[in-house]
């Protein structure tokens, strides 16, 4: 409706605009919980819905330009509409509102940010996320960036009483400032000398094959650094957990996708004349986060922190779709190049669903038991029954199992990786089938957390007595996991549109399009029918009615009878809930395995303590290796440069002294 | 797909064979599993060489054939395992790299080498060229089996696993070397086997053991 | 799709699901009689069902409606992998529906719930079980998606059928990729369906068990389900690597009746020979520690890339 009105890119901007009125109106009273908590949140829901509705809708329709008097005088702000935008658009609106509702119910007052300046904070983040999509020129969109990462900052230290959360959250800034700065270091290059940052200039330079290298990488570490690519992750696992739910959820279903969408508007749309083997580098890079992310997930004992660990590696296998992609297009390879792209994209879109879902269960569980730590929970499926099966489908979603959407993206991303061996260049087209057994293990690891995560957190008896107070999660919480429970099954269920739509960037690109093969619209089919295909409906159905036959078989033909009684245990009796295996124990098998990616220091008890611990910590290499040194390395730089500063007012005079011969000697 | 005659499937199917047991050399920690591996694919190296003789139907390639037979399946297994009896060494330590390393970094050579044998395997002419990215492979894979163990006793059959590799490469890119090489390759395989056999009795006895990390704690000495 | 297609589905899937004990069955016979043991009768496998079947349920105290849930859907999963599978005729109208790929996903749906389910009522051995299930499972996944790849490779599709046409149809008599994947193969199947190297199917010896230590706390009608699944789970298992190793057989293309009668024979055939080996590697190998599992997948894993490497050198 609105979109009849004005045109798509209008309506957007204007709803952003109400994003941000929202966050103001936080700000008036903001002490109230039920104006900014209760009212202001559920508005944003429905704003980010109809963003998600509009950008959906504008998918088909030619690029849209804007020019907004914003900023400098001569520097006014160009935005622009694109499938790839759009898609990203939808992204945005679509988990935000989900994430919204449940933020609505989730804010208590208390220690920390009032909810008002929350709110605030909050919509904020969320339209210059928005504008960073819309952004047409270098301006705009670093701008936007940095608006981005300070507001995300300010959210990240909402309970910034706690010193480590102060700390996490300076990680966290720095980071955002190194990769802001290869970014601005990046659009500098790809301007090729004209001077102009508006994005269009640099379609339209012609940088040298080096340079273009160079922006590449720049660009890689600059959306890496934001996604959270190894080895530029380290702020990831400390950011994200020190973060209220629905923030943690908000950067890591959301916010790491625009790093995703910045990498493919610089390698798909912005850089021209890039060689194909640039792509190896985001493959090489991406399935290494890939599988570290997963293997630190499996070995993680705080259920936070295990899944910042997973979004690492799905910003990984993000990054190898997309460096496919890369590699296909330099070999003229149209079909599969947009096949790639498209199995990134859509894996952008389930990740954001299934991993927003996660983070705001662990948020549920967490307010309602006061526990992050994965050896003190327990059993919670049976106090907290929403929360646990909205959960238990985002968690097989992203472990990647049919019929749910983690899996069409994987399948996808599978069937891109079946055409490798046909690219024209030595090495690589053996190297490349051969990462398939990567990108498989790297699922089948996810799986194995899912399990852990799952098992451990809401099935089993409870590992702590105070567990028997959990509640369920209020209404506006439940309707926001419920949304994007739905969004996950949505996907799952019904690809072959989603593809279609999706598949206009592609297209948009020049990259490539799938070819038309009048599949039904209920059946994926990439290339042709004889080739693969996969209708998960069909196949939901299938499962359901199996299920159902089975139920009926064993009811009609058999009885129904059953009793309660003391699990067995092959007998060993009185069983109690810290006798469950644990998350440390859950991790041994992946510790045992991959110990070379561990710095690992384990104290085992001696045999004749009377309390005896076991304690294992689990250091990161990268870590150590390359942050660490950075530490005293900047000390000592920083201690030349206090020897300058001497205090003595003599000295300064000296130092203007010497500047103004210095310049005078320039000048004359 | 083009139909292939049966024999060259054949032939593909023993270098396909050849590079398993490669594999299967690389990833073996018993030093007398190692020898029959050796023994087996000199077997099959000889094989090769007689169905390679039958159909290009070169008197020559008979001849190698009875000569691998003679040396790489008879004779220098045997030798291997009475050296291996009276040394006493049946099992290597530890190998320097643990095995699942090995193997990643085994399949990475091979892809390395099929890359490296395509130009090669343009150029030549032959029926079985296909098979010179995998005899490639075996000599690289053979390196790498005398680089990850610490016995001396293993990595004299990584040496001899290499000239297996050599051989295989020149028989499927030329249809085998000429006669007077061949003779004088087998030759110094022989020899150099004899002359290994006196040096290990005399590394025993000097440092009272096979392990050539003593060795290397006497490098510095002098 | 003809009517006879979807004949040849709906038998399929029925014969899937009494044919799979008596396969269990007769696996046992032939381990027993290797074994020098009196061998059960073949129906032995049925009339445990049966009794399962009426006896009254018990369930732990605190179990979840997961757990009560998880048969049916492991269950359900393996009669939809059994409708993918091409056993008997590659015309198959479900088989759109999930490509190799897909079914591979199946698998490990089926060992998420079941491994969900055996920690659902927190004994350790559940737990326990579930922890190396999932080991096993993640090491068995990527080599098994490595075999459907280069069999993918092979025949330019990852549709079941289509590939499982174009194997029975290619000129090649020796493919030394093919059968490197055929070894690959048989080892997932070893470990996926617990059998010697990894697990022993006969033991319930607690601290050595993976899948026996799951199903620990299920009883009667529940037990009665994961049994036939796992079961079902082994005459999938067995009918995928017909489909891709020995694919002459079932009734190809748009075949008449008279295919199919003799599809019958053919798979009844081959399964009676694929237990006549299946206990013959049990019998000549032992079990594994826990930690070497872990070897002998990469072994699997390593044999799987070989057979790509060797075709995308070979062609072969």
């Amino acid at each position: 409706m609105i979109a009849t009105l004005a045109s798509p890119l209008d309506a957007i901007l204007a709803l952003l605009g109400v994003w941000l009125v929202i966050g103001v109106a936080g700000l008036v009273r903001p002490m109230n919980l039920r104006i900014a908590g209760r009212s202001l949140f559920p508005l944003g829901a429905l704003c980010g819905l109809a963003i998600a509705a509009i950008a959906a809708a504008s998918l088909g329709l030619p690029v849209e330009r804007i020019q907004l008097p914003i900023g400098l005088p001569d520097l006014p702000m160009h935005l622009r509409l694109d499938a790839l935008s759009a898609v990203f658009l939808v992204l945005l609106g679509a988990a935000g509102a989900g994430i919204s509702m449940f933020g609505a119910g989730y804010f208590r007052s208390g220690q920390g940010t009032p909810p008002g300046l929350l709110c605030f904070q909050y919509h904020v983040f969320l339209a210059s996320m928005g504008v960073v999509l819309l952004a047409d020129d270098a301006y705009g969109f670093m701008v936007a960036w940095e608006t981005m990462a300070l507001s995300s900052y300010f959210l990240v230290i909402a309970q910034h009483r706690l010193a480590e959360i102060r700390r996490a959250g300076f990680l966290y800034l720095m980071m955002a400032h190194v990769g802001a700065l290869a970014i601005l270091l990046c659009f500098g290059v790809l301007q090729g000398g004209s001077w102009l940052f508006t994005f269009d200039a640099m379609r339209a330079a012609h940088v040298s094959p080096l340079w273009a290298g160079a922006a590449f990488l720049l660009a890689l570490v600059g959306f890496g650094a934001k996604g959270g690519l190894v080895p530029m992750h380290a702020w990831l696992p400390e950011a994200h957990p020190a973060a209220p739910s629905p923030v943690s959820a908000l950067m890591s279903g959301v916010m790491l996708k625009m790093a995703v969408y910045g990498m493919i508007r610089v390698a798909f749309d912005l850089e021209g004349g890039l060689a194909w083997w640039w792509g190896l580098v985001p493959i090489g890079l991406g399935l290494f986060s890939a599988i570290y992310g997963i293997v630190f997930a499996a070995v993680q004992t705080d259920m936070k922190r295990l899944l910042a660990f997973s979004s690492i590696e799905n910003v990984g296998i993000l990054f190898t779709g997309l460096g496919l992609a890369m590699v296909f297009r330099g070999a003229a390879m149209p079909t599969l190049a947009a096949l790639a792209l498209l199995a990134v994209l859509y894996h952008a879109l389930n990740h954001a669903f299934m991993k927003s879902l996660l983070f705001l269960g662990t948020g549920s569980v967490l307010h309602s038991t006061g526990e992050r730590n994965l050896g003190r929970l327990g059993g919670l499926i049976h106090r907290m029954p929403w929360v646990a099966w909205l959960t238990l489908v985002g968690a097989l979603a992203i472990a990647g199992l049919p019929p749910l959407n983690g899996f069409v993206s994987e399948w996808l991303l599978l069937q891109a990786f079946l055409y490798a061996h046909a690219l024209p260049y030595p090495f690589v087209n053996m190297l490349l089938p051969l990462c398939v057994g990567v990108v498989a293990l790297v699922a089948a690891l996810a799986g194995y957390v899912m399990v852990k995560f799952f098992g451990v957190v809401f099935l089993g008896q409870p590992r702590e007595r105070s567990l028997a107070d959990a509640h369920d999660a209020g209404i506006l919480e439940r309707v926001g996991l419920a949304w994007l429970a739905f969004g996950c099954v949505a996907l799952g269920l019904a690809p072959a549109p989603v593809v279609a739509a999706l598949s206009h960037v592609g297209v948009q690109l020049g990259v490539g399009a799938l070819p038309h093969n009048g599949a039904p619209w209920w059946m994926l089919v990439p290339f042709d029918t004889g080739q693969a295909t996969y209708a998960p409906s069909i196949f939901a159905g299938a499962l359901l009615a199996g299920i159902l036959l089975a139920t009926a078989m064993v009811r009609v033909f058999h009885h129904r009878r059953a009793r309660r009684a003391p699990p067995w245990s092959c007998g060993f009796g009185a069983l109690t809930g810290r006798m469950q295996d644990t998350a440390e124990g859950f991790g041994q098998p992946i510790r045992h395995l991959f110990t070379p990616f561990f710095a690992m220091r384990r104290s085992l008890p001696s045999p004749f303590d009377a309390a005896p611990r076991y304690q294992v910590d689990i250091g990161d290499r990268f870590w150590n290796a390359l942050y660490a040194p950075l530490g005293p390395f900047i000390d000592r730089l920083a201690g030349g440069f206090a020897a300058l500063q001497r205090g003595r007012i003599s000295v300064y005079l000296l130092y203007a002294l010497a500047t103004l011969c210095v310049l005078l000697a320039l000048v004359l | 797909m083009a139909a292939t005659p049966f024999v060259l499937q054949l032939l593909n199917a023993l270098a396909a064979l050849l590079l398993l047991l490669s594999f299967a050399m690389l990833a073996q920690r018993r030093v007398v599993t190692l020898v029959n591996l050796f023994a087996m694919q000199g077997a099959l190296l000889c094989a090769a060489t007689l169905l390679l003789a039958w159909r290009t139907g070169e008197g020559n390639l008979y001849v190698s054939a009875a000569l691998t037979f003679a040396v790489k399946v008879v004779a220098l297994p045997r030798l291997l395992h009475r050296l291996i009896r009276r040394l006493g060494v049946y099992w290597d330590t530890e190998p320097l790299l643990n095995i699942p390393g090995t193997m990643l970094i085994g399949v990475l050579i091979v892809v390395f080498s099929f890359g490296l044998a395509q130009p090669i395997s343009a150029l030549a002419s032959t029926a079985t060229r296909s098979a010179v990215g995998i005899a490639v492979a075996v000599i690289l894979l053979a390196f790498l089996t005398m680089i990850t163990r610490r016995k001396a006793m293993s990595q004299v059959v990584g040496f001899l696993s290499m000239e297996n590799g050599l051989f295989f490469g020149a028989m499927s890119a030329t249809y085998g070397m000429p006669m007077i090489v061949e003779l004088g390759v087998a030759l110094d395989v022989l020899v150099a086997m004899l002359v290994l056999g006196v040096f290990f009795f005399q590394i025993r006895e000097q440092f009272d053991s096979l392990d050539l990390e003593k060795l290397e704690e006497r490098g510095g000495e002098r | 799709m003809k009517p006879v297609d979807w004949f040849t589905q709906v038998l399929e899937v029925a014969a899937a699901l009494a044919a799979a004990p008596l396969f269990q069955g007769w696996v046992n016979q032939c381990r027993a009689w290797l074994q020098n043991r009196r061998a059960p009768p073949l129906l032995q496998t049925y009339r445990g069902l049966r009794k399962l079947f009426h006896k009254d349920a018990v369930i732990a105290l605190h179990a979840s409606p997961l757990f009560r849930a998880a048969p049916y859907v492991v269950f359900s999963a393996m009669l939809a992998a059994a409708a993918i599978i091409p056993s008997m005729g590659t015309r198959l109208p479900f088989s759109a529906a999930a490509d190799a790929i897909a079914l591979v996903g199946l698998f490990a749906t089926a060992r998420v719930f079941l491994s969900l389910a055996a920690m659902d009522i927190g004994t350790p051995f559940g737990t326990l079980g579930a922890r190396r299930e999932m080991m096993v499972g993640f090491l068995a996944e990527p080599a098994l998606l490595m075999v459907v790849f280069v069999t993918a490779l092979i025949s330019a599709t990852t549709s079941l059928p289509v590939m499982s046409e174009r194997m029975a149809t290619q000129s090649l008599a020796l493919s030394p990729s093919l059968a490197f994947t055929a070894v690959a193969f048989t080892m997932v199947l070893l470990a996926e369906n617990g059998r010697i190297p990894i697990d022993n199917p006969a033991t319930h010896l607690e601290l050595t068990m993976i899948h026996e230590a799951m199903l620990l706390e299920y009883s009667a009608r529940h037990l009665a389900l994961m049994e036939w699944s796992a079961a079902l789970k082994l005459f999938n298992y067995a009918c995928i690597g017909f489909a891709l190793f020995i694919p002459w057989g079932p009734a190809m293309g748009g075949a008449g009746p008279f295919a199919l009668s003799a599809a019958i024979p053919a798979l009844a055939l081959k399964l009676a020979a694929a237990g006549g080996a299946l206990a013959l590697i049990e019998t000549l190998s032992a079990k594994l520690r826990v930690f070497r599992a872990p070897e002998f997948l990469a072994t699997a894993f390593l044999f799987a890339v070989l057979g790509l490497l060797v075709h995308l050198l070979l062609g072969a």
